[in-house]
């Protein structure tokens, strides 16, 4: 390091120093096709393990009906719903880092995006599964697709269950599209690196033909930014349909118009989270220090923090408006939350979601990647506190006083919410061992200029 | 054969049990059944009994010999099932089709319900020869065209699957023809001796035929006997009557002119005989409608909340050792010959009883004073000389002679027959229904006794706990499968036919009766039309005969009032009898209010209907006050150890608002031993600890807490008893208010809500034009009895969940009665609210349906669409007064083929996962307007009457086209006292209520008031932002 450095204010690096473009390749690409590691096979059985669970209770509740579940009649939804919304919320970092930080150009989201855009795959893929199997009759599902079908009739576009499928299914499609197109440059380096004949083969078609010429880059550069263009506004629509789920219901706790864009706080917060949770022992795992560093690590604290704050501010609102309003049943609704049968979760959710997340205005903390881990895991349980916050306590007592009830999870329930876990555990393990987890194109990009000149 | 009972031996119970276990099932569900029986524990336990030598050497696992034991087994096992009658059902399809039978119109016909021998006069639907549902017969002289909730669910007990389908002889199936000869060979041999030691125990028969038949019995064996026992039975009444008069008499309120009622530990509403009428009556004088502006009033004495003292004006809750000494108080008060002397009834009721008595004094000849079915037999004496005092005999009150065939003393009946039974003097005894075994009084020991009896014979609906000491078991037929009469309480004979062919090979008690004479065994056809031909003469009797089927009943069979007057010295008696009692704790049973004395157990709506008070379903408990609670330390669902009288019973305990301090309450009827699939397991048996001597109020009682809990499953949150009221009244939900102060701000009612106006909307407004249905419920006038939980039940084909779904909060009632406890827990006002679907015109559910499974009509009905529905809950979630209901699991029966043919055929019957609530009987509407339609014409107000109106004995709930305005629902509507619940969410609910009014003596300080207090206050603050 130079005199001159050292007199300026250190800006933590987004790559180490003495990387070139092959040693990215090398360091990022070798994670494919080195030896697969034990831990990886034990990590990939545990996942498996989880997903027999889910498999198992997806029976069952196919056989038996909903009623495996906790859900009761003020509680129509549970955890379910619950987790759904949680899954979804997950799943919104990867493309806000991929597409909003992208067109913001933020060069440092290049070594998380990748491993992001995936997780948001694999947790939309276990939101998505949720609405499917929390109906009575799953087998008719489909009937929220507006199809021609002999019965002339179309799903009833005034309940935001229908804006759902729209918002959800149209996220995963372009989020995957916009995975699988940033993947596609590395798929060919892949295809190029591979020793075998048969992973020559899979990586070649999944490639698509990939030569790396001036024509395929400028043809890819303008799809992934139009791509990006295209997800931004489902970041921030995605959750706020999602929302309406709720703020559209007329139940105390639901019916509140901040909801939008405190659903998407809180998601991108939950998504940062997640992020932040996997990475942190991954880049342990990996060695990739030099390519996650403590910048990344930092920067995506500071998201969290914001949007963590957002989320506060939510909260604040809806007491405030409970109060404001001058509405009994909101005044009481809020009431019961803080005092009622559920008080332990609403306490919790606000030392998960408020209290834990200001240990980030230190920077010792978020420097510390196991600091940043702590909040991380905090905001994790935080945040599916939230939503069992907001579908539970709302419903368990709304207007009629003779109605109210209480709601806990079953056997099944946690089965299902656990095996979810599992299949997104499942998926990632099999991401890590067979696509780069870090765009190697894009690291490259980002080397110090004077790598290139030399 | 063995005169031993089947119980003792019990190698040859289990299998028994099994081959019953295998009888009620069929076809393929049977081979299932043997699948399953092989592998269970049960099994191996049962065939180690049976090869008990070889069980012991038995190695793990399974090896050749086990493997052929077990095949063996099997084999015999499947034999057992052999030689069971296999139902025959027949496919006949009409060649020619009877006159007035139309395929999809149901026919009605006149017959009769009879509960604790009384008969209800009743109107049942048949479809196609299967009867689906019970109606009131509003032209029988005693009928209302109501129907309380037992006759509603019989249609259930008629088809029930668990029901007892053979004779048996030591569990062994025989034939009808098979116990007619040995029976009639048995009394041949014991006739020898001057006749046979026969015993006929009854429950109360009102019959005049079944009478007839049993006299005729005596006569022919002069060494025979008649006892009557009805658990829950009018002992009291019985001797209250007997000790005024000096003979049985029939009692029976008209209180259509009573303008001040008293009740002395009576429920006189929801219990005895004629409550539908008085429930009528009473109601009728407290609606403030169409400009009436007066109403009576109601004061109540009781030991235990009843739901007439929840509509009580003032209500004095007192220990059940107090009512006869508050009831004497009363009685000097009113210058009653002979009780001058009685006591005054303890501090702070003095004045209670001085207000009560200037009204009554004031009102006389308009007043009524009625004792309750279980209260104290002084509380009856004094009662009747109370009216006669105040002159009421003749105006509201009216005494005849009993309806009864042989009024008898039945506590003394029951013990006299246990003597002889005791002492070896009964040959043969012939249980014709009741079940002795379960509900005698536990210290007279009946079923040791019992097995004192050579020959032990019982016709009863099911294979229970008394067929289980029996010999032969016959199956009963249900009322609805019989021929038969009985008298309802005031006196009429009402005609029982039936309206399907014995399902089961069921007979009546008649026909079993007269295969004991010498003419031999009859058909029950045969022996009625004989008994009313001979009594009523040849002349046109087949024209007379097809009327009273036709309508019913027999004109003119009431007997004439009785004049009678009150003995004096019974007075004094009675005053003198009515000790305050100590301060010991009191256990009081009644029976309860869905499975009444054990007999319904078996039912599954009643089982899960939930109780008025306590909205517990499937279990009784030990009621218990919240003071008492407290002291002891006693939690809900805690269990708890009572003792009376040397002996104990574990039970769990129910803390119940309103109960008097040091008072227990505990309902008969359940612990039921061996009753049926829906009965087993549930509740705790109360008739352990009651004995003769204390049918209804034992005192000395102690309680203890037990360690641990058990798990009672209520429709209504119970830990928050308090907060609920609280809430409830914030919200404006039951708006009540006194006669007074409705008379001086008649629109009181209008200001404790907020209702948006019509403009407050971003779109047009919906203009209905033709029919718009609307509904209105009176809360002044409901009483809370649960008769239109069952008729919604029974009409909407809305299945039972079982305890454990209604513990989770699945219950599917279409129609439930909200309960809300207000002010002191200690004596809490109660309020009944029915909810049913209230068909908002801006219903919330609609939206939020992604596939348009619920949507509304042009008549502003809230259509539920269950095909299409793809089970989202979002409606559920998103409907303010949560009445829709969900198929959790699969909950309706598709399986049991007899319970196919209960149905509405006019109703889906739902399956799993699918949302469903009330529908304003759409089916009820469509019929109508088919029938309209077909004649070119409106439909008429009233034409429409929605299965919960229907049964309404109060005549609470009204249903019409509120765009007519001159229909009865558009009247009630127009009244001020008309209000929505939750109005101020702007979903326009076409199902109003009629605000609760109280008539309050004003001399009075305190007495229970129900002014609804708060009300002007928390108008505006409430209001919606």
């Amino acid at each position: 390091m130079s005199v001159d450095d050292r007199a300026l204010p250190v800006k933590p690096q987004i790559i180490a120093p003495g990387h070139t473009s092959a040693t990215v390749s090398d360091h990022i690409g070798e994670i494919v096709f080195r030896k697969t590691p034990r831990w990886w096979y034990f990590g990939f059985a545990v996942s498996l393990a989880l997903v027999m669970l889910l498999l198992m209770a997806l029976t069952k509740l196919i056989v038996n009906g909903t009623g495996i579940w906790g859900l009761n009649n003020p509680v129509g939804w549970g955890f379910a719903i619950i987790n759904f919304v949680w899954w979804i919320g997950i799943g919104h970092a990867g493309t806000l880092i991929s597409a909003i930080l992208l067109l913001l150009r933020q060069e440092w989201r290049t070594s998380i995006n990748r491993f992001a855009e995936a997780m948001t795959l694999f947790a939309v893929a276990c939101a998505g599964l949720y609405p499917l199997i929390h109906v009575g009759r799953p087998w008719l599902a489909y009937w929220l697709l507006p199809y021609p079908n002999t019965m002339g009739m179309w799903p009833q576009f005034r309940s935001p269950l229908v804006w759902d499928v729209f918002a959800v299914s149209t996220y995963a499609s372009v989020s995957l599209l916009f995975w699988y197109v940033g993947l596609i440059p590395d798929l060919a380096t892949l295809r190029d690196r591979s020793r075998s004949m048969l992973k020559q083969k899979i990586y070649g078609i999944l490639a698509m033909g990939w030569r790396g010429s001036a024509a395929h880059w400028h043809n890819y550069e303008t799809a992934y930014l139009l791509l990006a263009g295209l997800a931004t506004p489902l970041v921030i629509s995605v959750h706020t349909v999602v929302s309406f789920d709720f703020a559209v219901g007329q139940i105390p706790g639901w019916h509140a118009t901040i909801f939008p864009p405190y659903f998407v706080a809180g998601a991108i917060f939950a998504g940062f989270a997640m992020v932040l949770t996997l990475t942190i022992p991954l880049r342990a795992i990996f060695k990739l220090q030099d390519f996650i560093t403590t910048r990344h690590i930092e920067n995506m604290c500071k998201v969290m923090l914001a949007t963590g704050l957002i989320v506060a501010y939510g909260y604040l609102i809806e007491i405030f408006m409970a109060w404001y309003s001058g509405h009994w049943y909101e005044k009481f609704m809020i009431l019961n939350r803080i005092t009622g049968p559920y008080k332990y979760h609403w306490w919790a959710l606000i030392l998960c979601n408020i209290l834990a997340v200001q240990a980030l205005w230190f920077r010792k903390v978020r420097a510390s990647a196991i600091g940043a881990f702590i909040v991380a895991m905090f905001v994790n349980v935080g945040m599916w506190l939230e939503r069992f916050v907001i579908v539970v306590t709302s419903l368990h007592r709304d207007f009629l006083p003779s109605s109210w009830g209480m709601y806990s999870g079953t056997f099944w329930d946690w089965a299902t919410f656990i095996g979810s876990i599992g299949l997104f555990l499942a998926l990632l393990f099999l991401f890590l061992r067979f696509l780069p987890m870090i765009s190697i194109f894009e690291m490259r990009t980002i080397l110090p200029k004077t790598e290139e000149k030399g | 054969m063995t005169d031993q009972p089947s119980g003792t031996d019990a190698g040859r119970l289990e299998l028994d049990d099994l081959r019953r276990k295998l009888d009620r099932e069929r076809g393929q569900e049977l081979w299932r059944s043997l699948d399953e029986l092989a592998g269970s524990a049960e099994f191996e336990e049962l065939i180690h009994r049976e090869f008990p030598r070889e069980a012991a050497s038995w190695p793990e696992g399974v090896d050749r010999r086990r493997f052929l034991q077990l095949a063996g087994a099997s084999m015999a096992l499947g034999g057992l099932t052999a030689c069971t009658k296999q139902p025959l059902e027949k496919i006949v399809p009409y060649v020619d089709q009877p006159e007035n039978l139309i395929p999809g119109q149901p026919v009605h016909f006149a017959t009769s319900f009879v509960h604790g021998g009384y008969a209800l006069p009743i109107l049942a639907e048949s479809h196609m020869g299967r009867p689906t549902k019970v109606e009131g017969n509003a032209e029988h002289p005693a009928g209302t065209g109501a129907t309380d909730l037992f006759a509603q669910a019989s249609i259930l007990g008629l088809y029930d699957p668990d029901r007892s389908q053979v004779v048996r002889e030591l569990g062994r199936i025989r034939t009808w023809e098979g116990f007619f000869a040995q029976t009639q060979k048995a009394i041949r041999a014991l006739g020898s001796l001057g006749g046979a030691r026969l015993r006929i125990l009854t429950g109360t028969v009102t019959s005049p035929t079944l009478g007839a038949m049993i006299r005729r019995v005596l006569e022919q064996h002069p060494r025979a006997r008649w006892h009557q026992y009805e658990a829950a039975g009018r002992h009291t009444a019985r001797a209250g009557a007997q000790a005024a008069f000096g003979q049985a008499v029939e009692t029976r309120y008209d209180l259509s002119n009573a303008e001040i009622v008293v009740a002395l530990d009576a429920d006189f509403l929801t219990d005895g005989p004629g409550h539908l009428t008085c429930a009528r009556d009473f109601a009728r004088l407290r609606r403030i409608r169409d400009g009436k502006r007066s109403m009576n009033r109601l004061y109540s004495v009781e030991s235990t909340p009843t739901l007439t003292g929840t509509l009580a004006d003032h209500r004095l809750p007192v220990r059940g050792v107090e009512v006869a000494a508050v009831a004497a108080a009363l009685a000097s008060r009113l210058g009653v010959a002979g009780a001058g002397g009685a006591a005054e009834p303890g501090e702070g009721r003095g004045a209670w009883l001085d207000v009560a008595a200037a009204d009554l004094r004031s009102h006389a000849g308009r007043s009524a004073v009625i004792a309750g079915e279980h209260a104290s037999a002084e509380v009856h004496t004094l009662c009747h000389a109370i009216n006669e005092a105040l002159n009421n005999v003749g105006s509201t009150v009216f005494h005849a002679p009993s309806v009864e065939v042989e009024p008898v003393d039945q506590l003394a009946s029951i013990t006299e027959l246990t003597e002889d039974m005791k002492a070896g003097e009964v040959d043969l005894l012939l249980i014709l229904g009741g079940n002795p075994v379960f509900d005698a009084p536990t210290d007279l020991g009946f079923t040791e006794a019992m097995l004192n009896v050579g020959r032990r014979i019982r016709l009863s609906l099911y294979e229970d706990e008394t067929s289980e000491y029996c010999q032969w078991h016959l199956p009963e037929a249900h009322f609805l499968e019989s021929w038969g009469d009985a008298r309802t309480h005031d006196g009429t004979v009402s005609m029982i036919q039936p309206l399907i062919e014995p399902l089961y090979g069921g007979r009546t008690a008649t026909e079993v009766l007269s295969s004991l004479t010498e003419a031999g065994p009859m058909p029950g056809y045969e022996l009625v039309r004989d008994h009313w031909r001979n009594s009523s003469g040849d002349g046109g009797f087949d024209k007379r005969w097809r009327r009273w089927l036709h309508d019913g009943f027999v004109e003119g069979s009431a007997p004439a009032g009785a004049p009678v007057t009150v003995v004096p010295e019974a007075v004094a008696g009675a005053v003198a009898e009515a000790s305050a009692g100590g301060p010991e704790l009191e256990l009081i049973f009644r029976p309860d209010p869905t499975v009444w004395d054990g007999r319904y157990a078996n039912n599954g709506w009643l089982q899960e209907c939930p109780k008025p008070l306590t909205k517990l379903t499937w279990d009784n408990a030990a009621l218990i006050s919240p003071a008492l609670a407290a002291r002891l330390g006693i939690t809900n669902e805690q269990r708890v150890e009572l003792t009376s009288d040397g002996r104990t019973l574990e039970t769990a305990a129910w803390i119940q608002p309103g109960l008097p301090d040091n008072s227990i309450t505990l309902h008969l009827g359940y612990g039921r031993r061996r009753a049926g699939k829906v009965a087993e397991g549930t509740g705790f048996d109360a008739y352990a600890l009651r004995t003769s001597q204390a049918p209804w109020l034992a005192t000395g009682v102690a309680l203890a807490p037990l360690e641990g809990s058990y798990q009672l499953a209520s429709t209504q949150l119970h830990s928050n008893i308090e907060l609920e009221g609280r809430e409830a009244e914030k919200r404006h939900l039951v708006r009540t208010g006194t006669l007074d102060e409705y008379l001086e701000h008649p629109e009181f009612v209008a200001h404790m809500g907020h209702k948006p106006t019509s403009d407050q909307t971003l779109y047009p407004p919906f203009e209905y034009e033709g029919y718009a249905w609307g509904l209105a419920v009176d809360l002044g006038s409901c009483t809370g009895c649960n008769a239109c939980v069952i008729a919604c039940q029974s009409e909407n084909n809305i299945p039972i969940v079982g305890k454990d779904q209604v513990a989770r909060g699945r219950e599917m009632h279409w129609i439930r009665i909200d309960r809300y406890y207000q002010n002191s827990v200690d004596d809490p006002e109660v309020h009944h609210q029915p909810v049913m679907c209230m068909h908002c015109e801006q219903a919330p559910c609609e939206v939020v349906c992604p596939v348009a499974a619920t949507v509304h009509s042009d008549e502003g009905l809230n259509d539920m669409v269950y095909n299409r529905c793809v089970g989202t809950r979002y409606c559920a979630n998103n409907c303010p007064y949560k009445v829709r209901r969900f198929n959790f699991l699969l909950y309706n029966d598709f399986e049991t083929p007899v319970l196919k043919m209960m149905r509405n055929p006019d109703v889906s019957v739902r399956s799993r996962g699918v949302m469903e609530k009330c529908s304003y009987c759409v089916q009820r509407i469509n019929h109508v307007r088919i029938e309209s339609r077909k004649e070119r014409r409106q439909i008429r107000d009233g034409e429409i009457r929605t299965a919960c109106q229907q049964v309404c004995p109060t005549e609470a709930i009204v249903f019409g086209d509120v765009n007519d305005p001159e229909s009865e629902v558009s009247r009630w509507k127009a009244e001020q006292l008309n209000y929505g619940i939750l109005e101020e969410l702007n979903t326009k609910p076409r199902t109003t209520y009629l605000a609760k009014l109280t008539n309050p003596n004003p001399g009075a300080d305190r007495a229970g008031s129900k002014a609804h207090g708060d009300g002007g206050d928390d108008h505006g603050s409430d209001h919606v932002g």
